[in-house]
Formats: structure tokens, sequence, C-alpha cells
């Protein structure tokens, strides 16, 4: 029935130590990318190989959209017009009051002497699929090195903040969401000024406080807002709503679990913000009596200072 | 080594073997809602090449395909690799006896295989400090299980000869 020899004859090396050849180079790959991040050229190159199937499997959506906007009534688009032309007058009215606002704020930071804030340029994309990896909360969006994007970008949609760009291809980034539970993003509470570090909590789709001390000022309902003090997402845009604070009597801390403000696991269209500002470097930490042996030990302290609120 | 009722059928060829891969890759990739309960087509088709062609398609196939796979998801690099190497492993180690039987008990021990498969991912992904996400993970699997049936006689299609061919 098969025009090959019989497979008992043609072998190769034994199926067991194929399996172990292959299964000790994952594992090699798996601690590299894991460990030193240095498969990202690999990673790149089976990207572009994967890009045209992952188009292509959007592609049917996008039509299928198309088709509808297609076919929508008139009398909705009439509806639609109405309701967005009532909104653009709402917001042309707040949009005044910020010009001004922002003018004044801006000649105050003059008096006081304080760097002038550099208006953020805002990049369109179109989330193209959901990454497929129950473990971490990613998607992909459909704009990547070509189009100018950097790791490291913040990420919103009309909302508030969605995300981070961690890892960017040719064509395509990936944006951390998030609710992911390696992501975190320094925050302020609206209400009274206290900042904060909140982390993604993970399938729970929600993001947390840790380690608040139990006297902190916050409640059910208080607004969280970007800081604006790690120079990566720019100050003010809005992150979660406080939804429940756990208190534990034997824990000297509370936990405070919050709502994302941005559709972070639904909607199509994000914005990829880069902030151009020229930063200055965070200062070398000095190291007290000129002493360079302990070079090697500043890099888990300079970790831990970011975990402490900063 | 093939079923009891089972008719003859031509040599697979390798154009279906690739038009297959490509296929469930782009299954993988549609924008799924919710990707626990979604059945890894890419896994499940590896596994019905590796019972029905142990010799076109084996462990390097499979360790390529992960690599695929692991970089479209944007996941830990060699995850897929790994778990889909043991799962070619697996699959051809009992492709003799998994053809012995009818598609129902067929679908069962595939269905072992691919839940092997998934906590070798599971097992990865714990050591590399990520939270466990639900046994609904587990869905994913069983769902591929069932769908066996339905794979297997979809890609023996091309390979079913005419009923006047037969008789010649």
């Amino acid at each position: 029935m098969e025009h090959s020899p019989p497979p008992f004859f043609k072998r190769g090396p034994a199926p067991l130590v194929r399996l172990f050849f292959f299964a000790s180079l994952s594992l090699a790959l798996l601690v590299i990318d894991a460990r030193f991040r240095y498969a990202e050229g690999l990673r790149n190159a089976l990207a572009i190989v994967a890009y045209p199937l992952q188009r292509a499997a959007t592609a049917p959506i996008d039509f299928l959209g198309a088709v509808g906007a297609y076919l929508s009534t008139q009398a909705q688009l009439v509806e639609d017009n109405a309701a967005l032309r009532a909104k653009a007058l709402a917001l042309s009215q707040d949009a005044q009051r910020y010009q001004a606002a922002e003018a004044e704020a801006a000649q105050l930071r003059r008096l006081i002497g304080a760097a002038e804030r550099i208006p953020v340029k805002t990049l369109p994309a179109e989330l193209l699929y959901a990454g497929r990896d129950p473990y971490s909360h990613k998607v992909f969006i459909d704009r990547g090195s070509q189009h100018g994007i950097k790791p490291g970008s913040p990420v919103a949609d009309e909302a508030g903040v969605v995300g981070q760009v961690t890892r960017v291809h040719p064509l395509i980034s990936e944006v951390t969401l998030l609710t992911d539970r390696d992501q975190a993003i320094p925050v302020q509470v609206v209400r009274s000024g206290l900042r904060a570090v909140a982390f993604g909590s993970g399938p729970s789709g929600m993001v947390e406080l840790r380690f608040m001390a139990a006297d902190a000022e916050i409640q059910n309902g208080d607004r969280l807002v970007t800081s604006g003090i790690d120079g990566t997402y720019p100050p003010g845009l809005p992150v979660a709503t406080v939804v429940r604070i756990e208190r534990d009597a034997e824990l000297s801390f509370v936990r405070v679990v919050s709502r994302p403000a941005a559709g972070v696991d639904r909607g199509r269209f994000v914005l990829v913000l880069s902030d151009e500002s020229a930063r200055p470097a965070r200062p070398e930490e000095t190291v007290p009596g000129k002493d360079r042996r302990k070079d090697k030990s500043r890099h888990p302290r300079s970790k831990g200072k970011d975990g402490d609120g900063r | 080594m093939a079923g009891r009722s089972e008719q003859l059928l031509r040599p697979a060829r390798v154009r279906t073997i690739v038009a297959s891969f490509a296929l469930a890759l782009f299954l993988n990739f549609l924008p799924w809602p919710d990707l626990r309960f979604v059945p890894d087509f890419v896994a499940l088709v590896l596994a019905f090449w590796c019972v029905r062609q142990p010799h076109l398609v084996g462990l390097g196939v499979a360790w390529a395909l992960g690599l695929v796979v692991d970089a479209g998801n944007g996941v830990l690099l060699g995850q897929h690799a790994l778990a889909y190497s043991l799962l070619a492993f697996l699959s051809i180690w009992l492709s003799r006896r998994i053809l012995w039987f009818g598609p129902i008990l067929q679908a069962a021990h595939v269905a072992v295989v691919l839940v092997v498969a998934q906590t070798l991912v599971l097992l990865v992904r714990l050591a590399a400090g990520d939270s466990f996400p639900g046994w609904a993970l587990y869905v994913s699997p069983l769902a591929a299980a069932v769908l066996w049936p339905m794979v297997t006689w979809l890609l023996l299609l091309p390979q079913r000869r005419l009923e006047r061919e037969q008789t010649i």
C-alpha cells in the first residue's frame, strides 16, 4: 500500500535519541530566550514567516466588518451622525477649556522654572489578534519598526491606558496589557495625590496595588491616573478605578483591586504614544568611597528601587 | 497496518501535507475570543501525519513548526517546539497501535497524547514563573481530540481512490 520500503528497515537514528536531541535543543532555546534574550533575531525571522498567515487569518473578519459597514442602513447613519455631532460639540467645549488651562499651566511652569512638557505624538494602530498564550495578556498590533514604533512606548485607547509595547517586529508589534502579571505602571490617586505602582493580576482582568500601607488614603471609586514619574507614560492618563480594598488583619498591608479604565480586552483601535522629550538620564548611583568593586551589586539595587513606588 | 474496513489509499503527497499544515497555522492565528477553549489545530494535524506517515513527518518537522507557532504567538521561544517534539514522538511510537482502532478509540488515544503535550507546556510556563491559568486549559486538547474523526476524514480525502479505480 505504501510505495516506500517498510519503516522498520529505514529508520535513521532511534526515535528516542531524536527526541532527546530536539528536547535538549528546545530547552537550550528556552533558557536563552527567557534568561538572556539572545534569540530576538531568530524570533524576528520566524515572525516574518508567520506574518502572511496571521494577516490572512484576520482578513475574513476585516471583510465581514467592511460588508457590515456597507450594509448599514441610512437611518442608522443619520442617527450616528447626530450623536457624533452632539459629542463633537461637547468635546470642542472641553478642548477650548483645555487649551486655556494648558496655556495657563505652561505659564506657571515657566514661572517656577520646570521643564516644559513636550506634546506626545500618537500613532493609530489596529489590533490584529490576541496572543494565543493563556499564561500572559498580550495582543498584537499592525504597526512595527517600519512605522517607527519603539519598544517601551505606551499604548492607550480613547478611555485610558491599555498597555505597553514590549516587542517590535518589522511589521507588527506585541503589546503587553495592563492586566499581565509582569506589567507594572506607576499611578497616582486623583483624589489624594497618593503615588503607587499598579501591577496586573493575571486571569481576573484587574490591576492591583500591592503592599499599600494600611492607613493609605484610598477608597472605593477612586480614580487612578498615570503619575508620569517613570518617564515612560505621559502623566494624567486614566488607568483604573478602585473597586475593592482587601484589608488583612494579620498583615499590615492592604491590597487594592481596581478595574482598568480602557477596554483592555475589547475594542479594535488603539493609539501608540511616543514621547519625544529627551529626559535627563537617571543619575548614576554614587558608590561611597569610590569603591569600584561594588559594581556588581548595582543592578539588583536599582531594580529594588523601581519596585517601591518611584 | 490500516483498520479493518479501510479501503486502499494512494500514497500521501508532500503537497497535501504542506497545505494541511499551512491551513492549521491559519486556523491557529484566527482572532479567537478565548484561546483556552480553542483546539490547537497545528498539534492535531501534526499528530495525524505522525500517526499516518511516520517516515515523512517526524520530530524535525514538529520542532520547526513549534518554533513558528512560538514566534507567531509571541510566547517563550521553544515551549511549543518542546511540546510538539514530544507529541510527534508519542504519536510515532503509538502509530501502529492507534491505527488498529476505530475512530472513537483513536480519538481517545490522541486525547491522551495532546493532554501530555499541553501538560508539558504548562510545566515549562510554571517553571518560567507564570501562574496557573485554570483547568479550562485542558478543554483545548480534549476539543481537538473530538475533532479527530473529522480531521481524519478530511485529510485522507486527497488519498482516496474513486470507486471505479478500485475495481480495476
